[in-house]
């Protein structure tokens, strides 16, 4: 009943916008009605122009996810197991966090060009610091009962990291995770719009010149889709990785993209 | 009066002092435990009794003086040593059974030579059967009892329990101080047992060692000779409450139970 609700409001707004849309007659640049909509997404599936460039706005928004998110756990981890190395980096971190690392995306451009890496790496600066700090919480909050078990069993640091720290930051690593997949996907888009020959950012700019708004509606909700389906991949591996975690997401620190 | 009872010394602790910054936690402490003694250290919280624990179990230098082990100095922690808490600390993501083989894996005992030796110490405790449950699936007294079987596990020949079942229900402590009396008399490890329950002590202890606090320092030793294995019965005995009282009024005189 409550689920039948749901998709009812759902539709109501939908029926709403293609009403006031239709009623007040704006015209179709400003904003289209859904049905318009829904027909320019069907041709853009149909004519398969959407296919290439979701695939390469995909590949981009994985790379750097991958390329981001290693070097966070890396570097969280180096941050969180040496006070030292947190000493000399700790003013430089903070820096780079206060600063919104999507503004680096043109100059990302010209040092790396229109094609690929310039976009995997702009992907990778902004899903990065979320999951560094998530990774220097989680291997913080160790339980010290914890710690002192295992040193009176005198294990030795390597194996309190692998047994008992790593394992410890799973929960809030995941939530980690799963901001720096959107970011990365945010990450990728913007890098598109400042300079790229192809991805659904491209396709969102070209639409925009020509002023095909509903065709731009019909790529943000691909976008979503994307998006959707990004968070479901990481949830599902959080799912399995983090079994004893039952409900609990961890910390969510998180970040500016 | 005849006290030395006890075979072989064990543990000695001699001239033991213990400061952190300007607090004095541990004030020149002696004490001398037999091997298969089970002595108990009563006191109010802030005489140190964790602290000596835990400088037993090589967690934390002291000041001054020295505690050894089969005669030898403990500067770190030792292989022949396990360890209860008041919490289980469990790892959340192990199974009852991993958990109670976490000190195989970090010694490197082998885990199929121990894995019957589990099995048979998760069933002295009788938790057979909850072998591959999470320790969240557990009650509070079967996770302590899981960390008890973990403490045995590599054959310690001490064990040091630090208030280990300050955290449980009335009822579940007085199970879980008639399990840990059968399982000390069933494999005769030394124990060193911290609590500030003085009944819990003189029902447990060969011997019980009396601390007062600011500065830790023990204050009196007594000796319990109720025959073994001793019955919850025989806290209601006379002999039971004269020791139990001698016991709080040396407390008292030295700044008191909380």
């Amino acid at each position: 009943m409550k689920a039948l609700l749901r998709l009812l409001l759902m539709a109501a707004l939908l029926g709403l916008w293609e009403a006031a849309a239709r009623g007040f007659a704006i015209p179709g640049y400003i904003l289209p009605p859904p049905s318009a909509v829904g027909v320019a997404l069907y041709r853009g599936v149909r004519s398969g122009i959407f296919l290439e460039h979701v695939w390469i706005t995909m590949l981009e928004t994985f790379l750097g996810f991958a390329l981001g998110a290693s070097a966070g756990f890396l570097l969280g981890t180096a941050v969180a197991l040496s006070r030292r190395f947190e000493y000399y980096f700790h003013p430089i971190i903070i820096m780079f966090q206060a600063m919104p690392k999507v503004a680096l995306a043109p100059l990302i451009i010209v040092w790396f060009g229109l094609d690929l890496p310039s976009k995997v790496i702009n992907a990778g600066l902004v899903c990065f610091f979320p999951l560094m700090v998530n990774t220097i919480v989680g291997l913080r909050s160790a339980d010290e009962d914890r710690v002192s078990l295992m040193r009176s069993l005198a294990a030795s640091p390597s194996q309190i990291f692998w047994m008992l720290r790593l394992p410890g930051a799973l929960p809030s690593i995941f939530a980690g995770l799963e901001i720096a997949m959107i970011f990365a996907l945010i990450g990728a888009i913007v890098a598109e719009f400042v300079g790229a020959q192809s991805g659904l950012g491209v396709l969102i700019q070209s639409m925009n010149f020509s002023m095909d708004v509903a065709g731009q509606f019909s790529v943000l909700f691909i976008l979503s889709l994307i998006g959707l389906g990004l968070n479901g991949i990481v949830t599902a591996v959080r799912r399995q990785v983090v079994f004893w975690d039952h409900g609990g997401r961890g910390n969510q620190p998180g970040g500016k993209p | 009066m005849q006290t030395l009872r006890a075979p072989e010394e064990l543990i000695a602790v001699r001239e033991l002092t213990r400061r952190y910054g300007a607090v004095t936690a541990l004030q020149s402490v002696n004490l001398s435990i037999g091997g298969g003694e089970l002595v108990a250290i009563v006191g109010p919280s802030g005489c140190g009794k964790s602290t000596l624990l835990r400088i037993l179990a090589g967690l934390l230098e002291p000041t001054e003086g020295e505690a050894s082990l089969h005669g030898s100095r403990i500067d770190g922690p030792r292989r022949d040593i396990g360890v209860v808490f008041q919490t289980p600390v469990l790892f959340p993501w192990r199974s009852v059974l991993d958990n109670v083989l976490l000190p195989v894996d970090v010694q490197r005992l082998g885990r199929d030579k121990m894995r019957a030796t589990a099995m048979e110490l998760l069933r002295l405790v009788g938790l057979d059967g909850f072998e591959t449950h999470l320790p969240r699936q557990l009650s509070g007294g079967m996770q302590q009892r899981a960390a008890l079987v973990r403490a045995l596990i590599h054959d310690p020949s001490v064990l040091l329990m630090d208030e280990p079942f300050g955290a449980l229900d009335a009822m579940t402590r007085e199970q879980m101080n008639l399990e840990l009396q059968r399982i000390w008399m069933e494999r005769r490890k030394t124990v060193v047992f911290v609590t500030h329950s003085v009944g819990e002590a003189v029902f447990l202890a060969d011997r019980v060692v009396v601390m007062s606090p600011r500065p830790g320092r023990i204050v009196d030793t007594l000796e319990v000779d109720f025959p073994r294995p001793r019955p919850l019965s025989v806290m209601n005995t006379e002999a039971f409450g004269v020791h139990v009282s001698r016991i709080r009024e040396k407390l008292n005189a030295t700044g008191g139970l909380e």
